[in-house]
């Protein structure tokens, strides 16, 4: 029998032995965040040590970690080994002010590669397969994440980078991809050029796996990439404060995706209360890593709703399941693989003189795509022209596109027709469906 | 030399034309002549009424987005001969004409003109002799 486990011994490892190993990585991991400036000053306010923990529930007596606090420590202020044992950053993909920068030794590449290589095995890749990733390279950690985990696990990979549909598709047929990962509109995107090129992905490919991350997605949005494609497509979950993608991820019963509990403790809080919520019921992910040498994090408020589910996995690995992700508990936008806030768009807008101040932001689905619509009330200006109002929308779509990183559509309205709610503008429609 | 004309910007929304229009209505403004093109997203409507400034204060006060432009109302007879003699005066003084439309009362056929420049436009008027309507002329038709 084959083996089902990358890492079989952590991965099935009994609940009183992981959290045995939970605690003693918790306290090193304390220990080792009072090397970083903004940690060394904060415990020491509060009086915390690796001596306040003795079990895992000492974890609450620990204030939360904020992207707010990333963003005004900006860049270094979380390093917690010294610059020469720092080989990687990467950089958050929204811009609201400062970007939230992540630190990497080579021993924290090393834990992340094993754990997207543990994810890609979980959901049946091997050293046989052809990996294809279609993720954006750089900064956005879905392409060298991915890239060192697919190498990892001994996979012929191949680093395709984002767009150009019609040559991911001659790199699918003429190495004979197997496995893909992309952000779930871009898989819908890329069965669609399937089509419009006349080529029947189950007929004429290898396909079999698609990982999908990065976006918020449905069910029925999963569903449809499968039926479409001919393959199995899992729920990948991360984020760039904690690595990357491998946070969480979908076994093959697709029941939920297994947090790995070896490296992250995984706490689900009332965002309101900020106390712990029951086991099914929805909440605000809080991660503390427990493997990070450069950049610790202590109980970092990650700002994605979902919930632990109950009960044992039938693949047989204890690590918790959460549920997909259900939304925001802030007004970040996820579209496209790229994280908006609605602020950024404002601040675009407020710079035309021509416009209005009330804005809204639409989301919805398009055939297979997200697309973002903006609304923008037109001033009290002496336009009467035509071709000046194209030159405006024209302008405004241009430096949105600068700020947000994709193209939304702009539309001027009347001043006075964007509804309001309660004294306060609405901003942002999302009319994805996304449960 | 020049009348004010009326733009309002227009959401491309079923039944606002008719809003804007019965507004007017209720107040006794008759409209002498108004245009619309198709857009997919907005319409600027271009109005001229038997009485711009009472109609422009009455918009504004509907929180209708209405300005006001300065545009020539000149007047001809309704032959096509006239009508490129007109046109042909701004086209040899090198002013462009950002929109026009036209419309008759009385036999007399009657252009609203929107040019760039609109003091040399003023110039063509007076030195080729075009017959212009004035405001007061324009709300008595």
């Amino acid at each position: 029998m084959t083996n089902e486990y990358w890492q079989e011994e952590i991965e099935t490892m009994s609940r009183p032995e992981l959290e045995k190993l939970q605690t003693e990585r918790l306290k090193a991991t304390i220990k080792q965040a009072q090397n970083a400036p903004f940690y060394k000053k904060l415990f020491k306010e509060k009086g915390l040590s690796e001596e306040t923990i003795t079990n895992l529930e000492d974890l609450k007596k620990f204030p939360f970690t904020t992207k707010d606090d990333l963003r005004s420590h900006y860049p270094f202020g979380f390093a917690a080994v010294p610059h020469k044992e720092i080989v990687r950053l990467h950089s958050s993909s929204g811009t609201t002010g400062n970007p939230t920068v992540v630190l990497h030794t080579q021993k924290d590449l090393d834990t992340w590669a094993d754990q997207v290589a543990r994810c890609m095995y979980m959901v049946g890749a091997r050293n046989t397969d052809v990996f294809q990733n279609t993720s954006g390279y750089g900064m956005f950690t879905g392409g060298l994440g991915y890239q060192y985990g697919a190498e990892r696990l001994g996979c012929l990979t191949v680093p395709a980078a984002a767009g150009n549909s019609k040559r991911q598709i001659k790199f699918i047929k003429d190495f004979g991809t197997s496995v893909i990962h992309a952000i779930p509109s871009y898989a819908t995107r890329l069965a669609e050029v399937f089509q419009e090129e006349g080529i029947d992905p189950k007929k004429d490919t290898n396909l079999k796996i698609f990982c999908i991350g990065a976006e918020p997605h449905s069910e029925e949005q999963r569903k449809r990439i499968e039926k479409m494609l001919g393959v199995k497509a899992y729920n990948s979950f991360g984020m760039s404060e904690m690595n990357g993608p491998g946070v969480a991820f979908e076994c093959k019963e697709q029941n939920g995706l297994h947090i790995w509990e070896d490296l992250v403790i995984a706490e689900i809080i009332n965002p309101e209360t900020l106390e712990p919520v029951e086991d099914g019921e929805i909440g605000e992910l809080v991660l503390t890593t427990l493997c990070r040498e450069a950049m610790p994090l202590i109980r970092y408020r990650t700002r994605d709703l979902t919930c632990f589910i109950k009960g044992d996995c039938p693949c047989g690995r204890t690590h918790r399941r959460i549920a997909r992700i259900q939304g925001r508990s802030d007004d970040m936008m996820i579209v496209k693989g790229v994280n908006i806030f609605p602020i950024q768009i404002e601040r675009i807008l407020m710079k035309f003189k021509e416009l209005g101040m009330n804005y809204l932001i639409t989301i919805e689905t398009i055939g297979n795509n997200d697309e973002m619509l903006v609304e923008v009330e037109l001033g009290d200006v002496k336009i009467d022209d035509y071709t000046k109002l194209q030159a405006l929308t024209k302008a405004i779509t241009r430096q949105l596109k600068d700020e947000i990183l994709l193209t939304p559509r702009v539309k001027l309205v009347e001043k006075g027709t964007i509804p309001q709610s309660e004294g306060k503008a609405v901003r942002v429609k999302d009319l994805r469906k996304l449960i | 030399m020049t009348i004010p004309q009326i733009s309002v910007f227009l959401e491309n929304k079923f039944g606002r034309l008719n809003e804007i229009l019965s507004i007017l209505n209720k107040e006794n403004i008759h409209v002498v002549a108004a245009t619309v093109a198709d857009t997919s997203d907005y319409g600027i409507l271009r109005l001229i009424t038997s009485d711009q400034m009472r109609a422009y204060k009455l918009l504004r006060a509907n929180d209708v987005s209405a300005n006001l432009n300065d545009v020539f109302a000149i007047t001809s007879d309704s032959s096509i001969e006239k009508f490129s003699e007109t046109i042909e005066c701004f086209t040899n003084a090198g002013i462009s004409i950002e929109y026009m439309y036209c419309f008759s009362c009385n036999k007399k056929a009657i252009l609203i003109l929107r040019c760039n420049a609109i003091e040399a436009a003023a110039e063509v008027v007076k030195n080729n002799g075009l017959n212009f309507l004035s405001e007061a002329e324009l709300s008595n038709l």
